[in-house]
């Protein structure tokens, strides 16, 4: 070989090359978040659709019950797999994960295309489920019978299918690359005890996403014999039975909302130490409390069906189980806010999202514990309190944590600067228009209106237009989000490597803004 | 810091002002309803009926003192660190990274919470289980898009459907009231066993504090106390199935006795259970009959 090949030689001048084969996990991270945005305005756009739709009584745009149903479905499928999970995963994982830990790329190249590659076939098999044969008006829970051939016989069902099972095989492909990078690259000196915490993050991600995607694989893969194959897995006159579908999915669904949050613990922590100045307070207890969470994670999941019929033993177990969570998300809180303690705090963009997001997480942490209590859940599951505790930890959280990194990162990711001034305002619009729009669901849940519902009682008309209105303010935030982004590129502003001082202390600050194509070209040392 | 606390009385007074007000209209309100069902603007869970709803509603008062102090204490932490140690007011940053005794604290702390709250949880929780200690049946079945209601020791049987807005009457509520309401007598310990016919229903009565999901091939057993008191309590089903979701709700009348005498009287006339039923020796006792009925 001759010296030129060892030379830094660039980017691939083809876009087809540099792109559509894309080995390099920047780019391939650019690609995911790209992804995420795209999506996030077609999940936000159908939920802004089912606001407008909800904002008054009786049904004004939609053509019936089925319509919204589709509508419900398709927005948390959206949210979840394509906008929360590309994002903080594909897209932050794969950008910084290499950087922090001084690894040249990631463990499997050719791996992290494909497993890039196969979200957009997803997503269009799941935006064709929402649109052929009437579409699938399941909820993003897809319960059989209602998603069984009975329930929901076209092929709208199928395709929903089909799509998860793409997604699925992503993310574990995704899953497997992170686990082999983060144990077998990383740079001398580097060891897990000195891992910067969203490496320790996206980690626990990882094993999650390994245990708990085979296992919705399972579930759907049942539910796809038991509508086109003749099996009864879930269906009784067979001897199947639906709760089997629940327990299956949940055993997936709840470790999957830790894995749309737990990146965004990891983003948090960093944005909290860089602009307090201070190294990250118990780190240990940080990194253990989020290893403790992933665990606690996979043994509550029939905290979801505690109307299925469960014994009153097992509902008190799983009440129990439940509760034990907030104590390392607890210490989670107070470990930030330590952190700050003592610090010399300079308000930047990312850190009013870090903030905002410690706050409004913590207010959907504790009415978590309102519903872990199995006994009361009887007067809440499945109202308005769930949809306003999950888009309090959710949308206002792993949403939060998505857009804090976002502008944490982004003079390294692209080298420019934002304008620090639309950035504020684009915070404040969206913190004015998620609060309203989530906070009064939790009186509409107390009060008892279910959800997915098209229509509700006339009582409920008072906070649903409130509700209506802040989607609205939402809306408009995040067309300001893209304003922030196109200035950013308009004007050109060049970033410096570290623009934020003492307190970034991880490797990306220690690399030009943007990185060279190759990172590193001499391994970093790690003292 | 002084500053700081009087200013944090008078915003908490200034905010809860109206809430108090609103919270006492919304009393005002429920007190003079004729029926359990939800009210414009209201913030809190429904008046509870009966001795479980009144269980859940104590223990969803302890928690939300316990969830709002957290949220506050958690609001004023971050509100103090960010004037406190602001870079202007606090240039030199401190490298303080660890304090054992603080983070044992944060630990335990929120363990004896939650050990706090687990008690009366508990408490409630086997509460609920009590299905054995009831006065009647009512067997409820979940249909796309109805409910069937089925008093076996009876022998009625009837299916209960939404009342279309265009042929609401003075009083029926949209999308609550239902052409044959699930008649209960008052001050009765009823137990429900639900089951479905098709896709996953659920049963929810919120004033009750009852719910639970109808499968088909499966039955579940819950119990619900009607308090004293000629009162109507309004539900919907809380889980999606189909495109009727939002439109078959639950009405549940509790009459005094000896009005729900007279309904069951014409009752048996109107909802005989039908031919389904096999045609056994008619004064055959009781628990036979319900054996033959559940069997249908």
């Amino acid at each position: 070989m001759s010296a030129q090949a060892h030379a830094d030689h660039g980017a691939p001048t083809s876009f087809v090359r540099r792109w559509l084969y894309s080995t390099n996990h920047k780019d391939i991270g650019t690609m995911y978040l790209v992804f995420a945005i795209l999506a996030a305005f077609i999940g936000g756009g159908l939920s802004i659709y089912m606001r407008m739709e909800l904002m008054e009584p009786g049904v004004q745009y939609m053509e019936d019950g089925h319509v919204w149903n589709v509508f419900t479905t398709a927005h948390g499928l959206i949210m979840v797999f394509f906008v929360v999970m590309p994002g903080l995963i594909g897209g932050f994982g794969n950008w910084f994960v290499p950087i922090m830990i001084g690894a040249p790329d990631m463990a499997f190249p050719r791996m992290n295309n494909i497993s890039f590659w196969l979200l957009p076939p997803s997503f269009i098999l799941l935006l064709l489920s929402a649109v052929m044969d009437g579409g699938a008006g399941v909820g993003w829970t897809i319960y059989p019978p209602l998603s069984s051939s009975a329930g929901t016989p076209g092929m709208s069902m199928d395709l929903a299918i089909f799509s998860l099972h793409l997604a699925g095989v992503s993310s574990i492909l995704g899953a497997a690359n992170f686990i082999t990078t983060i144990f077998n690259m990383r740079t001398p000196g580097m060891t897990l005890h000195k891992m910067p915490l969203f490496v320790w993050a996206m980690l626990v991600t990882a094993f999650l996403l390994l245990l708990a995607v085979p296992v919705l694989a399972g579930a759907i893969t049942m539910l796809l014999t038991d509508r086109n194959f003749g099996t009864t897995f879930f269906i009784p006159e067979g001897g199947g039975d639906p709760i089997l579908f629940l327990h299956l999915f949940w055993f997936f669904g709840h470790p999957e909302v830790y894995i749309m949050i737990l990146p965004a613990f990891g983003i948090v922590s960093h944005i909290i130490s860089t602009f307090s100045k201070k190294p990250v307070f118990g780190y240990l207890g940080m990194a253990y409390a989020m290893v403790a969470i992933g665990f606690i994670g996979f043994i509550v999941w029939a905290h979801h069906m505690y109307t299925v019929g469960l014994s009153v033993d097992t509902r008190a177990y799983f009440t129990a189980a439940t509760m034990v969570i907030a104590v390392p998300t607890g210490v989670k809180i107070f470990s930030w806010i330590a952190t700050m303690w003592g610090g010399s705090i300079t308000f930047r963009v990312p850190m009013l999202w870090a903030i905002g997001f410690i706050f409004l997480f913590t207010v959907g942490g504790v009415t978590g514990v309102v519903l872990s209590n199995a006994g009361l859940d009887v007067v809440l599951h499945n109202t308005y309190y769930v949809i306003a505790h999950f888009h309090y930890v959710l949308s206002l959280g792993a949403v939060f944590g998505l857009f804090a990194g976002f502008y944490y990162w982004f003079s390294k990711m692209t080298g420019y600067e934002y304008s620090e001034w639309l950035g504020k305002l684009h915070f404040w619009v969206t913190f004015v228009g998620v609060n309203l729009t989530f906070f009064p669901m939790h009186f509409l849940g107390l009060a008892g209106m279910p959800r997915r519902y098209i229509d509700y009682p006339d009582a409920f008309a008072g906070w649903n237009m409130v509700a209506s209105i802040g989607s609205y303010i939402g809306a408009a935030g995040a067309i300001l989000f893209l304003v922030v982004i196109a200035e950013a590129f308009i004007a050109k502003r060049r970033a410096a490597d570290n623009p934020y001082g003492e307190g970034a202390t991880t490797l990306e600050w220690q690399v030009s803004s943007p990185p060279p194509y190759h990172t590193f070209d001499d391994l970093p040392k790690v003292k | 810091m002084a500053f700081m606390v009087t200013a944090f009385r008078e915003v908490i007074s200034r905010v809860l002002a109206p809430v108090a007000l609103v919270a006492a209209t919304v009393l005002i309100f429920a007190g003079n309803a004729y029926a359990a069902q939800p009210l414009p603007w209201q913030l809190g869970l429904q008046p509870p009926a009966g001795s479980i709803a009144e269980m859940a509603d104590d223990l969803h008062n302890l928690l939300l003192v316990v969830i709002t102090l957290i949220s506050l204490f958690v609001l004023a932490l971050l509100v103090y660190v960010g004037v406190r140690f602001r870079a202007s007011a606090n240039p030199v940053p401190s490298k303080t990274s660890h304090h054992t005794v603080i983070e044992i604290l944060w630990t335990v702390i929120p363990v004896l919470i939650l050990v706090g709250i687990a008690v009366p949880s508990f408490r409630l929780l086997y509460y609920l289980d009590r299905t054995a200690d009831t006065d009647m049946v009512i067997k409820v079945t979940g249909n796309q898009w109805y409910w069937n209601y089925e008093y076996p020791d009876e022998g009625i049987a009837f299916d209960s459907y939404m009342i279309d807005e265009a042929d609401l009457e003075e009083g029926q509520i949209r999308l609550l009231s239902v052409d044959n309401p699930m008649v209960v007598p008052e001050n009765t310990r009823i137990k429900l066993v639900i089951t479905g016919n098709d896709v996953m229903h659920s049963y929810f009565v919120p004033s009750l504090a009852v719910q639970v999901y109808a499968f088909i091939g499966r039955t579940n057993e819950v119990w619900i106390d009607v308090p004293e008191g000629e009162k109507t309590y309004y539900g919907q089903c809380n889980q999606i199935c189909g495109v009727n979701h939002a439109y078959m709700p639950i009405e549940v009348r509790a009459l005094p006795e000896a009005e729900y005498k007279a309904w069951l009287e014409s009752a048996r006339e109107e909802f005989a259970m039908n031919d389904t039923v096999p045609q056994v020796a008619p004064n055959a006792v009781s628990e036979e009959k319900f054996l033959l009925a559940s069997a249908n």
